[in-house]
């Protein structure tokens, strides 16, 4: 078992490889009631074209996949796993990213039950055509809430803007055809693939003792067999770096219109240390340009072109990255136009060190505040950890994130090029 | 045993201070509720003075100033908001900041905190007894956007209509951000006077949780809040809402995709009395879980939904289910919800469900106290009822409800209001 102490956040972490390849965390919280654990598959909705474990040839499968089989994993011959969980005081939740699938509990009492309720039910698939059948209804409904969401419809209408072929464009629930077209069989190949241990990450944080937590773990593992440990083979076709539409338009029944524009990140294949500081820079120059301690953004809030929805994020995950800035406006066009000259102003003015001195205080406080957060901390490390990176070594690295990175991150990444907007405006009716 | 602190409170010239000092978490959360009895002609106006407020001070004029003062202070969170509560409408200004063990250099950020906090709430930037002109007109118009922002969200909007059709003749019919249409008319002078009243008259109750020296943030509390004596304790609002005579169909069209049905249920059991907790069982067996019999029927067995679940307003004694279905799924929903009704009321329930429903709201009560906030929120329900509750009566009433005890429950549980926005052009069936 290894054990590193991060001692300015007064946090030890523990944990340990199996020889399956799964690897577990825990991370003890004293005082806290409740224990967080999640068991998270590097896989997610871009998955969907691949050599099947123990096969040769490629299959590209129905979109909508992964977050299919996430469904479909709760349900078991003897019922539904919810049920098990309640019954032992637990909370059980999953959710499929573009990249990860995560099924998590919280409890506060019963933590070992639920562990292995949580390890057993994720690791013993029971897939049938009947309950793959029932299942289409549901999430058809899912899917319907989403398309009458206009956030989440113009998040991904900047995303579909930007991307000519990675399947991040595509919706990660699919839609209702390609939901028609999922098999049992698919279900359980797609599983056997991308479930294996190696492929797979524990973290549990809570008022847990570390040793007994892993201890249980490892038996528990002991007992099931696995085949050896294979590296997956995902397949992405080449991706330009130019966007593929400079800008789209969605027309809903809404009162306020929207705007979200966003830069594609042209090499978005770094891992480690370089990732994290390229996430870092990017976030920071995000702050520095339109946070609500920058002139730009009083602004742009006096003038009524923005209002608290305003928000902007960057994110990268090997296969593609994109920084995404905007929400409500009177005037989407006008926003658009005054984001893409502030951007050009800061490039030509350049980047003061007090700002980034102060920006950098601001992300350490909100980091210590993120510690206070079960979820975040275990969500977090496994995003992290599957980019090869450290969540407690951020603090750390912003000491590279200098003034000279900064101002060649901002001419890299926020490039014309890469530029796209979606517009949401409201229908005449 | 439980991982709970009692709070402290003490009474104060013009307020109530309550104190939880506990090291669980790595910042300090400071809340200021100033809760008042819904009052229609102020409504808007008492949304309007959430949002102004937090934008300027004596010492920070603009929110361009606070932004920068809060970055210096390592990023503080600082948000001022408005919400109902029962028949009160509350502003709920807060904070927190890192706590100072953490941190390299050892700054006085609570004493900060506080200080700034106090100015917010005393000292605001005015200018010829009015609040400044500029500040004030940007407000109004963000204020607008974020009522507008509802009908854009259906979910949101659709509980807001079915609030406004089941509570016609009630204040509580009033959404917390108050009209769109009343924006406008507010002036900086009436929107001043109003502060003056409010600061006078409100009834003010401070939290402050973290890792603290207690008489020490006493003792600075005392000295930054200088308010004068108010008549403590409005009464509790007991009214009980007249049962109508018949039930309340209505129908909205919109261009979705997706019918929202929403429906009002009234209870005459409320927070401050006895029976809440068999009330509280009532509304997890329902709808409040994922075991629960609306998640059940509904999703699992039928396949109509992906959501369907209960909610319960515990001030004024009332419960909404929601779920997102196909239009032509009405009756269908309509009559599976009614009929778990009717079982809930003659006690078709298992024991299972019963002993689920209690170990989840067990769990639930247990990790509210993990988080700051919501620990906050919980204390503050006591607060308002005028019912002072303890973690441990909470958990202990939640375990002794009897199945006999939710049936007497259940048949306070009358049906008001079915509410369903669906597609332009449907037909019910």
């Amino acid at each position: 078992m290894n054990e590193i102490q991060y001692d300015q956040l007064k946090e030890t972490l523990y944990s340990e490889e199996f020889e399956n390849g799964l690897k577990v965390y825990v991370l003890p919280k004293k005082g806290f009631n409740k224990t967080y654990a999640t068991f998270t598959t590097k896989y997610g909705s871009i998955d969907n074209h691949f050599v099947p474990l123990g096969e040769n040839d490629q299959l590209q499968v129905p979109d909508g996949i992964a977050h299919f089989l996430e469904h479909k994993l709760f349900e078991k011959e003897d019922g539904d796993v919810f049920q098990d969980f309640s019954k032992q005081g637990a909370s059980a939740n999953a959710f499929t990213s573009f990249t990860r699938t995560a099924y998590l509990f919280s409890s506060t009492s019963n933590v070992k039950k639920n562990l292995r309720t949580l390890i057993d039910f994720v690791q013993e698939p029971y897939f049938t055509e009947t309950t793959v059948e029932k299942e289409k209804g549901i999430i058809g409904q899912e899917i319907e809430m989403y398309d009458d969401n206009p956030d989440w419809r113009v998040y991904f209408g900047v995303i579909q803007n930007m991307f000519h072929h990675n399947p991040v464009k595509i919706d990660i629930a699919g839609t209702v055809p390609s939901i028609a077209k999922i098999t049992k069989d698919l279900l359980y190949t797609c599983y056997e693939t991308f479930y294996h241990p190696s492929n797979m990450l524990l973290f549990i944080v809570g008022n847990v003792g570390p040793h007994e937590i892993i201890k249980l773990v490892k038996e528990n593992q002991a007992q099931k067999e696995f085949a050896p440990p294979e590296e997956i083979k995902r397949f992405f076709e080449n991706e330009p770096v130019e966007v593929a539409k400079k800008k789209s338009v969605i027309k809903m029944t809404v009162q306020t219109p929207k705007c979200m524009v966003g830069f594609k990140e042209a090499k978005p294949d770094r891992y480690g240390e370089e990732r994290l500081i390229q996430e870092l820079s990017i976030n920071l120059l995000l702050d520095y340009m339109f946070g609500q301690s920058s002139n730009y953004y009083e602004e742009l809030y006096s003038e009524g072109l923005i209002d608290q929805t305003f928000s902007f994020d960057y994110t990268e995950e090997g296969e593609f990255g994109f920084s995404l800035i905007g929400g409500d406006t009177s005037d989407p066009d006008l926003l658009t136009e005054r984001l893409v000259n502030i951007i050009e102003t800061v490039k030509s003015k350049g980047i003061d060190n007090d700002s980034i001195d102060r920006l950098k205080k601001k992300k350490m406080g909100g980091f210590l505040r993120s510690m206070n957060s079960p979820e975040f901390i275990a969500n977090q490390f496994t995003r992290y950890e599957f980019g090869e990176m450290n969540l407690f070594k951020v603090v750390e690295a912003y000491e590279k994130v200098t003034k000279d990175v900064l101002e060649r991150t901002l001419n890299e990444h926020f490039d014309q090029k890469a530029f796209t907007s979606c517009q949401l405006r409201p229908k005449k009716g | 045993m439980t991982m709970t602190t009692t709070p402290r409170t003490t009474k104060c010239e013009g307020f109530n201070l309550h104190l939880v000092e506990t090291e669980k978490y790595k910042t300090t959360t400071i809340a200021i509720n100033i809760k008042r009895k819904i009052e229609p002609e102020n409504v808007t106006k008492r949304a309007l003075l959430a949002q102004v407020l937090k934008s300027g001070t004596k010492s920070y004029p603009s929110s361009l100033h606070i932004h920068r003062f809060l970055e210096d202070m390592y990023g503080a969170g600082f948000s001022s908001s408005v919400a109902k509560k029962g028949n009160y409408q509350i502003i709920s200004i807060r904070m927190d900041v890192s706590n100072e063990k953490f941190l390299l250099e050892q700054e006085p950020l609570l004493k900060q905190a506080l200080s700034f906090l106090s100015e917010v709430v005393q000292h605001p930037f005015v200018k010829d007894e009015k609040f400044d002109e500029k500040i004030v007109q940007k407000e109004k118009r963000v204020l607008k956007q974020r009522i507008q922002s509802i009908y854009d969200d259906k979910m949101r909007y659709a509980n807001k209509r079915l609030i406004e059709e089941m509570f016609e003749n009630d204040v509580y019919a009033h959404h917390a951000y108050g009209k769109e249409d009343e924006v406008d008319s507010i002036t900086s002078e009436a929107l001043f006077t109003y502060y003056k009243d409010v600061l006078a008259n409100d009834e003010i109750d401070i939290y402050v949780v973290g890792d603290v020296n207690g008489d020490e943030v006493q003792n600075t509390v005392k000295s930054n809040f200088q308010l004068s004596e108010r008549v403590s304790g409005q009464e509790s609002d007991s009214i009980r809402y007249d049962v109508k005579d018949k039930e309340n169909v209505i129908f909205e069209e919109q261009d979705v995709k997706q019918g929202k049905l929403h429906i009002g249920y009234r209870t005459s059991i409320t927070f401050e009395d006895e029976n809440y907790y068999a009330i509280q069982v009532f509304n997890g067996i329902f709808g409040g879980f994922s075991h629960s019999k609306l998640f059940i029927n509904v999703r699992e067995k039928e396949s109509l939904a992906y959501y369907a679940v209960s909610r319960m307003e515990s001030h004024i004694g009332a419960i909404f289910v929601m779920s997102g279905i196909e239009f032509k799924n009405y009756d269908k929903a309509v009559s599976i919800i009614r009929e778990q009704m009717e079982n809930m009321k003659n006690g078709s329930i298992t024991n299972d469900e019963l002993t689920q429903t209690k170990e989840m709201l067990r769990n639930q009560i247990l990790e509210s106290v993990d988080n700051p906030n919501s620990w906050i929120e919980l204390l503050y329900h006591s607060k308002v009822s005028g019912v002072e509750r303890s973690i441990d009566e909470w958990l202990e009433g939640i375990s002794n409800v009897s199945l006999q005890d939710v049936i007497e429950a259940a048949s306070t549980v009358t049906l008001d209001t079915v509410y369903f926005l669906k597609g332009e052009g449907q037909n019910d069936e």
